[in-house]
């Protein structure tokens, strides 16, 4: 018991530590909270007018508050590799070790400290869209399972972000994750409907993560049915979770043991 | 916090056979050394010599692959929890965060040694202070010089005030009013008691600094003595002579003995072993006799220089 404790302390410092760097590093500041409103004026404004939403018959606004939230959350998620990546090249990680710590609980911490601040970011985006005319139509209940699908996703894409920050060798190349994550929102139904797709991202489309949790995100601000959307998207970001953690906590095990 | 096993042991540092391969390269080809409690030992080797790798495998950040290391009484390898309770590290690389400010670091790593908050507030206070810092206390460490950031990174392995620390090239780069400062800063340490294994590849350092110095070369310990014995190891006082004639050369290297001289860095200079101040007069007497006129003599004490380059060239 004693032990947790120690060990959710030191979580605690280490979170705190990666907070504050965050806080003053320009890029990340922007990320977290200019980034998720330009997005959603971009999407509302920019391309709102061009994109009808077919067969859904939403506004295009409900149609993309939920791929923004995701894009708002997932893009500073991703920069955990970087994060990651740049404590293990520097001479940082060599003190962390040198200290009565868990190792574990470096990685953890820029984890943890990821979830605060884009479950925040997605907090921005939301905001943003209320202002720029959306109007969801939730529950008590609506509202907190959003935050669990959003809060889970921002999980899920940080551990495997961590994952590959312990796996490549430099801060620039753990940059390249973020192309992932940030691209994968449109080719999902999240922006455009997947039915105007060709059929080829069509498939893709219906297949990967993003299309159902959208959907999830959707029935549950728009008191829509959900339907089995809400059973894939638990799948999903639990597998993420679940084969990405073990999986990075073994690569730092590796990077850090001769 | 401060868990110090049993007490008794002298010897703070016990390494023996340590081996070490990087893929086909073999970084370490057996290493001893020991470091008597409350001593400095320097570590003193060219760069690829292994200095880095022994550190790491005695504060066990790096497993080695043959061999014993016995840190404060505990192996590095069994006890390594145990090890890292009582060691601080300075790495060749900065170790403290760019970002965070002197104070907010040092705190940091106190409350991840888990001290109250209250304690670990006084202990960074104490540290800036101790280290010429409290001015810059609440300043990024980006804005230090390199001298501020590596007693900021000396200041960061004692916050656990550490009985042993291993500083791995702890003034590379610095400027000499910097090195000097620190230098006085690891003699201050040594005094009140913590013991010091120190790599550098600066031999002017070990002179300055050690009780005992290791000579390593490829992964090899070529000498282990005191600094005063090193230098006796090499013998003899050097003699330095700028001839005025350049064309005297020759006539000075005969009446001489070609054997026991060697051309100097000008090409009027000549340099030789003597024994003595008997050595010395002979030396210019002969010179006299054979009408070569001398422009400049200096002797020399043998430095860690030429013990180094001794003993590194019969190794290779």
């Amino acid at each position: 018991m004693s032990a947790a404790l120690t060990a959710a302390g030191d979580l605690r410092r280490l979170v705190v530590r990666n907070l504050r760097r965050e806080l003053r590093i320009p890029d990340s500041l922007i990320v977290n909270t200019a980034l998720p409103v330009i997005i959603m004026v971009l999407f509302v404004y920019v391309f709102g007018g061009a994109i009808t939403t077919g067969s859904s018959g939403l506004a295009y606004i409900d149609f993309v508050v939920p791929a923004v939230l995701l894009m708002s959350g997932g893009y500073g998620a991703a920069l955990t590799a970087v994060n990651i990546a740049d404590d293990m090249t520097a001479g940082m990680i060599d003190r962390l070790r040198t200290l009565p710590i868990g190792g574990w609980t470096v990685p953890a911490g820029h984890v943890i400290a990821s979830v605060v601040r884009n479950v925040t970011a997605c907090g921005f985006a939301l905001l943003a869209a209320v202002v720029l005319g959306f109007r969801p139509d939730a529950g008590l209940t609506d509202w907190a399972l959003v935050l669990a699908v959003v809060t889970g996703y921002v999980l899920a894409m940080s551990s495997l972000a961590a994952l590959w920050g312990l796996l490549v060798r430099s801060a620039q190349a753990a940059g390249a994750f973020s192309f992932v994550v940030l691209f994968l929102p449109y080719l999902s139904d999240g922006v455009v409907p997947a039915e105007t797709m060709p059929d080829v991202l069509r498939d893709f489309a219906a297949n990967q993560p993003i299309t159902p949790i959208v959907a999830t995100l959707r029935s549950l601000l728009l008191n829509q049915p959900m339907g089995s959307s809400g059973a894939v998207t638990a799948a999903w970001l639990a597998g993420t979770v679940l084969v990405s953690v073990p999986i990075a906590a073994l690569l730092f095990r590796r990077r850090t043991s001769g | 916090m401060n868990v110090i096993h049993s007490t008794g042991f002298t010897d703070a540092v016990v390494a023996r056979g340590l081996t070490k391969s990087f893929g086909a390269t073999q970084v370490l080809a057996g290493i001893d050394l020991t470091v008597p409690t409350g001593s400095l030992l320097a570590l003193l080797g060219p760069n690829g010599s292994g200095k880095t790798t022994t550190v790491r495998i005695l504060t066990t950040l790096l497993a080695p692959d043959g061999g014993t290391a016995v840190v404060g009484g505990c192996d590095v390898t069994r006890d390594g929890v145990a090890v890292r309770r009582m060691i601080g590290l300075t790495s060749q690389q900065a170790t403290v965060d760019d970002l965070l400010t002197g104070r907010e670091n040092l705190e940091l790593f106190a409350g991840l040694y888990h001290l109250g908050r209250r304690q670990a507030r006084r202990r960074a206070q104490d540290l800036l202070e101790r280290f010429d810092l409290a001015a810059a206390a609440n300043r990024r460490v980006v804005t230090y010089s390199g001298g501020m950031r590596r007693r900021l990174d000396l200041a960061a392995s004692m916050v656990s005030a550490p009985r042993i620390l291993f500083l791995d090239e702890p003034t590379t780069g610095l400027d000499p009013r910097s090195r000097a400062e620190l230098w006085s800063v690891i003699r201050e340490l040594v005094a009140a008691g913590t013991t010091i294994l120190l790599t550098t590849q600066y031999l002017e350092e070990a002179d300055q600094l050690a009780d005992r110095v290791v000579v390593i070369n490829r992964g090899r310990v070529v000498a282990d003595d005191s600094p005063a014995a090193l230098k006796r190891q090499v013998g003899s006082e050097r003699l330095i002579l700028r001839l005025s004639r350049a064309e005297d050369m020759p006539r000075a290297r005969s009446a001489l003995g070609e054997g026991g001289t060697h051309p100097g860095a000008g090409e009027r200079e000549i340099t030789l072993a003597v024994q003595g101040p008997d050595h010395l007069r002979r030396t210019l007497d002969l010179l006299h006799r054979a009408g070569v006129a001398v422009e400049h003599v200096e002797l020399c004490a043998p430095t860690l220089d030429d013990v180094f380059f001794e003993l590194t060239a019969v190794a290779a």
